[in-house]
């Protein structure tokens, strides 16, 4: 369904995302995590075709076969009407106030899917029962405001469903959101994914939300994945020594050990421009070798599943 | 220990808007009868989703806000008994830190200027001895002082608002989702920087947040709101191991990594 070889997006001199490379069959639900600028953001954009205009990017991208990587805004836009949807963290800023969200649902299946105004409206019913949306015929005369952010969500995630994407990218969809809502709206997007052969990209720096939405995870750290495997390997026996850090700076309830200090991970994220050459991580890594900063090392296979970029993590050929 | 805030059946209301010209609708009660306290040295932890109440009873502890019904003690006075200069008086002895370490620092004004703010407030002399040593206290440098909010990462600006918020030396320090919109690895320093801070000063601190595991790596009690009433309060530890209420297991689900599959751990 996508594939991304090599994915690389500048800024002039910065890199935002280095190298990236992913394959996703139908139905796969994949976790993107990390810090704020580390890259997974700016992958879910590039996934989308929606880069901002300064960014240059390289590599090759070809989804459901086509080859997007020199595609131009008009055969992007064509992707994102009927291949490609995305939701967003806040919901009540992609959409319009002035708007009953019924006709913003509705809109897509008039304009791509060509549909009348009557099955426009039964269409529109049925993604909203399919997102279990409450008295979802009241709920399409209502008003973004007259919502819940979970059903708002919800109704964004009906729209993003319009036109049958094969694709759901979703960038933070919980962070918003209280507690007990969130855990109803990664049920949702588990049971959407698997339920269509949809492929799923959750993008989310919650580590708890993404173990329970997706079977791999892709940890990123200054626009490259650093460690990627099945979530539940990778989150109980983590390899790279960025997934290490962070696991450990996650507090934790069990153990019933209260008021106990947190390892840390030493220093910032750097700026991008800052980053630097080698191992991204060099700088704060606790097992740096004399090499890390000047040699990259690759994204290797490090048996079963597993693949990890560390020079102290042995690359295992099956 | 002795009782640093004692907050006595506190309750607050806010009018809901009419919907019809002659219909009376009923108060929305944000906070309902709340009894807990704060003692010297101790955390106590707030933990509420949105709407749960648990800012407003921040915003009348820090006497922003004043409640209709009952009172809340500091050191045995009744803040909101108060005249505006008693209550200025006694300011410095309980500061607050926010979410927003941004919007809460002035972008024009240097930090050096920021950090004094609390001591120009109370007509206390700003001291830069006592300026470089709180913002050292924090893990910031001397050079610092003369920089500006923006030249700061957020997990640094975050370490300004409690240099803020501790150079009058308070005796409680009042903590609303502090940590929320940090990254993970900046956060644990963020907590780490206030357990040690607590050690040093020997501070109490009522911290509030939605996130049970970052309330429970903190917090020795611990109280949770929902829609403005107390769920369940009492010793974190107690609570954790053993929630008694639905909505506490519920939080407790959603802050927790649970690893499906065979090797979860």
């Amino acid at each position: 369904m996508i594939e991304a070889e090599n994915i690389s997006v500048a800024f002039g001199e910065a890199e935002a995302l280095r190298r990236v490379s992913l394959s996703l069959r139908p139905g796969e639900r994949l976790g993107l995590v990390g810090e704020s600028g580390s890259g997974k953001s700016m992958l879910g954009l590039a996934l989308m075709g929606m880069l901002p205009e300064a960014a240059q990017m390289t590599g090759r991208l070809a989804i459901d076969g086509h080859d997007l990587s020199r595609a131009t805004d008009n055969e992007w836009r064509d992707m994102r009407a009927r291949k490609v949807a995305m939701i967003f963290q806040e919901p009540m800023m992609a959409l319009n106030p002035l708007r009953r969200v019924g006709d913003t649902v509705m809109e897509p299946l008039r304009l791509h899917l060509g549909l009348s105004k009557s099955d426009a409206r039964r269409r529109a019913l049925e993604l909203f029962e399919e997102t279990g949306i409450q008295e979802p015929e009241e709920k399409l005369r209502q008003y973004p405001h007259e919502l819940s952010g979970g059903q708002r969500q919800r109704v964004l995630i009906a729209l993003a469903l319009a036109c049958d994407p094969g694709i759901l990218i979703a960038d933070e969809p919980t962070t918003a959101l209280d507690a007990h809502v969130a855990l109803r709206i990664t049920d949702l997007l588990t049971r959407l994914a698997r339920d269509r052969g949809m492929v799923l990209v959750f993008i989310s720096h919650d580590l708890a939300a993404v173990a329970r939405t997706v079977e791999t995870v892709a940890v990123m750290y200054g626009g490259e994945i650093v460690e990627k495997g099945p979530v539940a390997q990778v989150l109980s026996d983590p390899r790279h020594p960025y997934t290490k850090g962070l696991l450990h700076a996650r507090p934790t309830i069990t153990g019933g050990e209260l008021r106990k200090r947190l390892p840390m991970i030493p220093g910032n994220v750097p700026a991008l421009a800052d980053l630097p050459h080698g191992c991204r991580f060099s700088g704060r890594c606790s097992v740096e070798l004399p090499q890390c900063a000047e040699v990259r090392p690759a994204l290797l296979g490090i048996g079963g599943l597993r693949a990890c970029a560390c020079h102290h993590v042995p690359e295992v050929v099956e | 220990m002795s009782v640093l805030l004692d907050i006595r059946g506190v309750t607050r209301r806010y009018p809901r808007p009419r919907k019809q010209l002659f219909h009376h609708e009923e108060a929305l009660v944000a906070v309902d009868n709340v009894t807990v306290q704060i003692t010297q040295g101790r955390t106590l932890g707030i933990v509420g989703e949105s709407g749960s109440g648990k800012s407003t009873l921040a915003r009348m502890v820090m006497a922003f806000e004043a409640p209709d019904e009952g009172e809340v003690l500091f050191e045995g006075k009744n803040i909101h008994a108060l005249g505006k200069r008693e209550l200025q008086a006694l300011r410095p002895e309980f500061q607050m830190i926010f979410q927003d370490p941004f919007g809460s620092l002035d972008p024009r004004r240097s930090v050096g200027w920021s950090v004094a703010q609390p001591l120009r407030a109370a007509g206390m002399k700003p001291d830069q001895a006592l300026i470089l040593k709180t913002l050292e206290q924090v893990g910031l440098r001397a050079a610092d002082i003369d920089r500006f909010p923006h030249e700061f990462s957020g997990g640094q600006r975050q370490r300004i608002a409690i240099a803020r918020a501790i150079v009058t030396r308070p005796k409680l320090l009042v903590a609303d989702e502090a940590v929320s919109a940090l990254d993970v690895s900046v956060r644990a320093q963020i907590l780490n920087l206030l357990m040690d801070l607590q050690d040093e000063m020997g501070l109490g601190i009522l911290f509030i947040s939605h996130d049970l595991a970052v309330v429970s790596s903190l917090c020795d009690d611990l109280l949770v709101l929902r829609n403005g009433v107390v769920v369940e309060q009492g010793l974190a530890g107690d609570i954790l191991n053993n929630p008694g209420h639905e909505y506490t297991h519920t939080l407790l689900t959603a802050a927790q990594l649970e690893l499906q599959g065979e090797h979860a751990a």
